[in-house]
């Protein structure tokens, strides 16, 4: 079952101040997300991603296209009740205390006070805010007011939770406690459908990741396969080159770093061998011989400087990018 | 739907509480005693009509400076703070958060409007050392200030989806104003001899809240009472005309996209 179904998505802005012209915020979206996957939707600063969580909460409203969430068209608030939401640099009312704040939102979802009173102290226990829920809110760091954030998009136990930018105001330890959070959601067998640019977090948690930029959808697919992609490089270090050793090796070199006495070179998967020979012909020391994984910052590198493409050049586009062409999946 | 609107609606009036605006009743209650005290070296019958007249008008002055200062701000500031996100992303419609906030200050007007009362009848009474019949027209004007205020409101969350609050905060002075003008105005249109101006007259006193109609302080202080089919009237223009304001606020914002 798709839990997100989004289909040629395009956001148009209206800006200037007498003169108004259209600003393309997302162009043509399609993308859709299988329940129980944790997705990622991966971009730089200003690449559409608020942009779509707006557009899926009806914050904002699309030009054209269609979105479907757990089946329902996004226009039916009543899917609401299912969904958690975690805004971009949330704020959230600061003459509350958080436990205020959170039976506030109980309170909207319908959910009983004895009920609504449990979930928020193993909530607040669980995004690590316990013993601050008496405290104002307006008192909050700005991590405390993220783990707040992701707190109340998880009061009414939804199927599927928004998180636009999770890990943003959190110090190295509220990183790891998140990250271990929507870990545990997965296991749980929700959908968690998060933005970010923070890549290494995308690498640990997501199932599949989408990349954004000016837009635009560049690539999809499962994180195994960007990541198992054919190794093409490798990487010899070794100890102790003459400079004749340097010269015979640097027709093979695709780029050769000195530190001290030692050298690191990366070669083509196919020179390796010369290489090595080459270095041990002239008495030299390997110190270590790896090939460079492709890695989801290389994946996401390679999407998002690549130049414009010609819609004539779709055909031949490699296989994970013309899957996120043709479905988003 | 119902708890959903009542939970804006309290949230709202624990917010205006939380701000502090019920602190005005402090400055009403000093204004109070000391008219009370300072009335007290006149003679028995002018003190009571200069008392309910400054009793009234300071509770509808408090209650304007309330309805119109909270109102402007009251959905600009969730929009701009963006913790409107953390309410539209549950199940809650924006009507229904229209509504929600609406009646929240509504309730903070009629909580502040009934302390004031209070103290209004207990400065009454310390003046005159007894209640009569008479005074009963002033819970009267009381009402009929709570009509006026809720209009007043329907105006200020109109502008409030529409615009900055110092914007806001003129545009609604400014039909409180014009709104307590028109009947003025519409004999000056009367009178005009232009057709134009005096079309435009009618259809300002038309389109325009006759605040007017709701001021009854002066005659009610020279003990008065108003008319039952006056009341019911006026009942009903108000509900009439808050209904519109709200059904235009809530079209508004059911366009308006919030980034």
């Amino acid at each position: 079952m798709l839990a997100i179904e989004i289909k040629d998505l395009t956001k148009d802005y209206k800006v200037g101040f007498w003169k108004k012209k259209p600003r393309r915020a997302l162009d043509g979206l399609s993308l859709s997300v299988e329940a129980g996957e944790t997705f990622g939707l991966l971009g730089p600063n200003g690449a559409g991603k608020s942009t779509t969580l707006k557009i899926l909460f009806r914050l904002i409203f699309p030009t054209t296209g269609v979105a479907r969430i757990l089946g329902e068209n996004i226009q039916d608030r009543s899917t609401h009740a299912r969904l958690g939401f975690l805004p971009e640099n949330p704020s959230f009312y600061d003459h509350l205390t958080a436990e205020e704040f959170m039976m506030f939102a109980s309170d909207l979802f319908g959910i009983p006070a004895r009920q609504a009173r449990r979930q928020t102290g193993e909530l607040l226990d669980r995004v690590g805010l316990a013993g601050t829920g008496g405290l104002r809110i307006r008192k909050f760091s700005k991590g405390m007011v993220q783990r707040l954030g992701i707190a109340q998009a998880l009061i009414n136990d939804p199927d599927l939770i928004f998180l636009d930018e999770p890990m943003s105001g959190l110090d190295p330890i509220g990183r790891r406690d998140i990250r271990n959070l929507i870990l545990e959601l997965r296991k749980e067998g929700k959908t968690v459908f998060f933005s970010t640019h923070i890549l290494s977090d995308a690498e640990t948690l997501c199932d599949r990741v989408a990349i954004l930029d000016r837009g635009r959808l560049l690539g999809c697919g499962e994180l195994e396969q960007i990541l198992a992609m054919k190794v093409r490089t490798v990487e010899i270090v070794i100890e102790g080159p003459s400079a004749q050793t340097l010269g015979e090796l640097r027709p093979y070199a695709r780029a050769m770093v000195r530190t001290g006495n030692q050298l690191r070179i990366e070669s083509d998967e196919k020179d390796a061998t010369v290489v090595l020979g080459t270095v041990l012909a002239c008495g030299a020391r390997v110190r270590s011989f790896n090939p460079v994984k492709s890695s989801l910052e290389d994946y996401f590198m390679a999407q998002v400087s690549a130049p414009e493409e010609d819609p004539a050049e779709n055909a031949a586009q490699p296989p994970l990018r013309k899957r996120a062409a043709r479905s988003g999946r | 739907m119902i708890h959903r609107i009542s939970t804006i609606a309290l949230h709202t009036f624990r917010q205006s509480v939380r701000d502090k605006v019920l602190y005005n009743l402090v400055a009403f209650a000093v204004l109070m005693i000391g008219a009370a005290i300072l009335f007290g070296t006149i003679s028995i019958g002018i003190n009571q009509i200069l008392l309910v007249n400054l009793g009234l008008s300071a509770i509808e002055i408090f209650g304007l400076m309330i309805a119109i200062f909270i109102g402007i701000s009251l959905v600009w500031r969730e929009i701009e703070r963006r913790t409107l996100y953390n309410v539209l992303s549950k199940p809650v419609s924006r009507w229904e958060f229209i509504l929600g906030k609406y009646l929240g200050l509504l309730l903070t007007l009629l909580v502040n409007a009934g302390i004031m009362a209070a103290g209004f009848y207990l400065a009454l009474f310390y003046s005159a050392r007894r209640f009569g019949t008479l005074d009963l027209g002033s819970l009267e004007a009381i009402y009929f200030i709570i009509l006026e205020l809720a209009i007043v409101v329907g105006v200020a969350l109109l502008f409030s989806c529409i615009s900055t609050p110092a914007l806001s905060a003129i545009f609604t002075i400014c039909i409180f104003v014009i709104g307590n003008l028109l009947g003025d105005i519409r004999w000056f249109g009367h009178e005009s001899a232009s057709g134009l101006m005096t079309r435009l007259t009618v259809l300002l006193y038309y389109v325009l809240p006759n605040f007017s109609d709701f001021n009854f302080v002066s005659r009610i202080a020279h003990g008065e009472l108003i008319p039952g089919r006056v009341v019911v009237s006026d009942s009903l223009y108000a509900l009439l005309y808050t209904v519109v304001l709200l059904s235009a606020t809530i079209m508004i914002f059911e366009e308006r996209e919030l980034q």
